[in-house]
């Protein structure tokens, strides 16, 4: 959702709410609460399968899961999963290349599958995430963990882990940027000039 | 994009792109059990095949279903074309009863053009599924899927077509589409069967004779079929003499680069064009076509219907 009219507009002002040190410790924080709220390694727990939508929720399922391996010495299996073609806005927009989805090894089929994207803002792209999961096999729950959650959500949705809760306007834009895609880590908030 | 008619003027980005999507396509249906996106719910695709064709109505078929969209065949036999109607009223009354796309194939060379230009105002989308001996361009989009699959890419890649060049819309648009994407394409036929000024089609395409003086150099060979029922003249002494002469045989097969490709856009004549032996070794990557025709499909349909109409 934060890629939404990336670089469309150019921001009057950008402000940096998390810098690369915050970051990398809202992350660990996450980490720790998925094996707290999953009870990972434990006996008689699902297998736990982290799935990034892409783009950027790719990197943070990888790093999550280098995280928790850190913490609790458990191996998560993590992929990506491309919602381009379950989206609910694809007439409004030229067309969209596809992102890349690619399920780990195991498959998903009676996993505790953890979604995992930067910026939570209408929930329209988890929606179609759900929606692709279904066609992509049945897993035995499905939870959600986003770095940053911004509010206006337009549908019933909400996420088990949150790396840091942003009260936003509507015309201000979430910016996550992270070093595998954007040379740095960093998450922005910027006040876009609203198109004539 | 607004249709697909040709790859001849298809600029390269494009042409990768619809190639990527169909790489994405393939990979988010592998292994699944429901093989069905809903990206072109509500959308309705026809067929318009005015000659005969198993892979490619299939294929486009499949492609269209797997899409979610809604696909109608409409076939010229048995239909009102038997009753005289013409092309234009049956493309414009296709349209009116509700085609977001036509895929059209065609005994005459420029069909597709012409369906375009008649459908301008109607806004229906045209894809050119082979038009007389002019064009096939997802067939070369498919071919150039095959090879990326099988040799990481095209670009550099040097590319024979063997057979009757003449009469094959598939020889045109692979000439047209793996040019532009980097390769370096050799036409092999008897003179017979090569068109007059072919050598002019794109800068820098080699023509041949000698089909065992091109084999050691390959890196993918496409066989065509002599395409019997285009031709109204004597092109070669018997076919036997063409099957000696240009067929891929398991001894040419041995003269192939070990990494080299064979490919064939089907239907195969075995044991003329190419020997069965050859079309079933590991090195045929005919099977992979037909399977990334549908992919390749599904990604055309996908760039002409899923995204928001051009020039709205």
């Amino acid at each position: 959702m934060a890629s939404r009219d990336r670089g469309a507009a150019d921001p009057t002002e950008r402000r940096e709410l998390l810098s690369a040190g915050d970051v990398a410790r809202t992350i660990a924080r996450m980490a720790h609460q998925v094996i707290e709220k999953t009870a990972l390694g434990g006996s008689g727990a699902s297998p736990v399968v982290l799935l990034g939508i892409p783009t950027r929720g790719g990197p943070l399922a990888a790093r999550l899961a280098a995280k928790i391996e850190d913490f609790a010495g458990v191996q998560v299996p993590f992929g990506t999963l491309d919602v381009t073609l379950y989206r609910d806005d694809l007439r409004r927009k030229p067309t969209r290349p596809l992102g890349a989805t690619a399920l780990p090894t195991g498959g998903i089929d009676d996993a505790l599958v953890i979604l995992v994207d930067d910026v939570l803002f209408s929930g329209r792209t988890i929606r179609a995430a759900l929606d692709a999961l279904r066609d992509a096999g049945r897993p035995r729950a499905v939870q959600l963990a986003v770095l940053v959650d911004r509010g206006h959500r337009e549908l019933p949705i909400r996420a088990d882990y949150v790396g840091k809760n942003v009260p936003t306007a509507r015309s201000e834009e979430v910016n996550v940027l992270l070093s595998e895609t954007d040379e740095r880590d960093a998450v922005l908030l910027s006040r876009s000039e609203p198109s004539p | 994009m607004k249709h697909l008619l040709s790859t001849d003027g298809l600029d390269p980005a494009t042409a990768l792109a619809i190639l990527d999507t169909a790489d994405s396509l393939k990979k988010t249906l592998l292994g699944r059990e429901v093989r069905k996106l809903p990206t072109l719910r509500g959308r309705t695709v026809i067929t318009m095949f005015y000659e005969n064709s198993t892979r490619t109505r299939a294929s486009f078929e499949i492609a269209g279903k797997w899409m979610s969209a809604d696909v109608v065949n409409v076939s010229a036999a048995g239909s009102s074309v038997g009753k005289g109607e013409s092309l234009r009223d049956t493309a414009l009354t296709l349209a009116a009863a509700g085609a977001d796309c036509v895929i059209v194939r065609h005994p005459a060379s420029g069909a597709a053009h012409r369906l375009a230009g008649w459908l301008a105002d109607v806004g229906t989308s045209v894809v050119n599924a082979g038009d007389g001996t002019h064009e096939h361009p997802t067939q070369a989009l498919l071919d150039a899927a095959t090879l990326r699959d099988r040799l990481g890419s095209v670009d550099g890649k040097r590319v024979a077509i063997v057979g009757d060049v003449l009469h094959s819309r598939v020889a045109r648009s692979n000439v047209h589409l793996l040019t532009a994407l980097g390769a370096q394409v050799v036409l092999v036929a008897p003179p017979t069967l090569l068109p007059v000024g072919v050598a002019d089609w794109v800068p820098g395409l080699e023509v041949s004779h000698d089909v065992d003086a091109e084999l050691p150099t390959l890196d993918a060979v496409m066989m065509l079929r002599v395409q019997a029922e285009r031709m109204h003249g004597g092109f070669f002494p018997s076919a036997k003499e063409y099957s000696i002469a240009y067929g891929l045989s398991e001894a040419r097969a041995r003269m192939l680069p070990g990494h080299a490709v064979v490919l064939h856009p089907g239907p195969m004549l075995r044991g003329m064009e190419i020997a069965a032996a050859v079309a079933d070794s590991p090195r045929s990557a005919i099977t992979e076509q037909v399977a990334n025709g549908v992919h390749v499909r599904m990604a055309v349909l996908y760039h002409l219907l899923a995204g928001e109409e051009e020039g709205s």
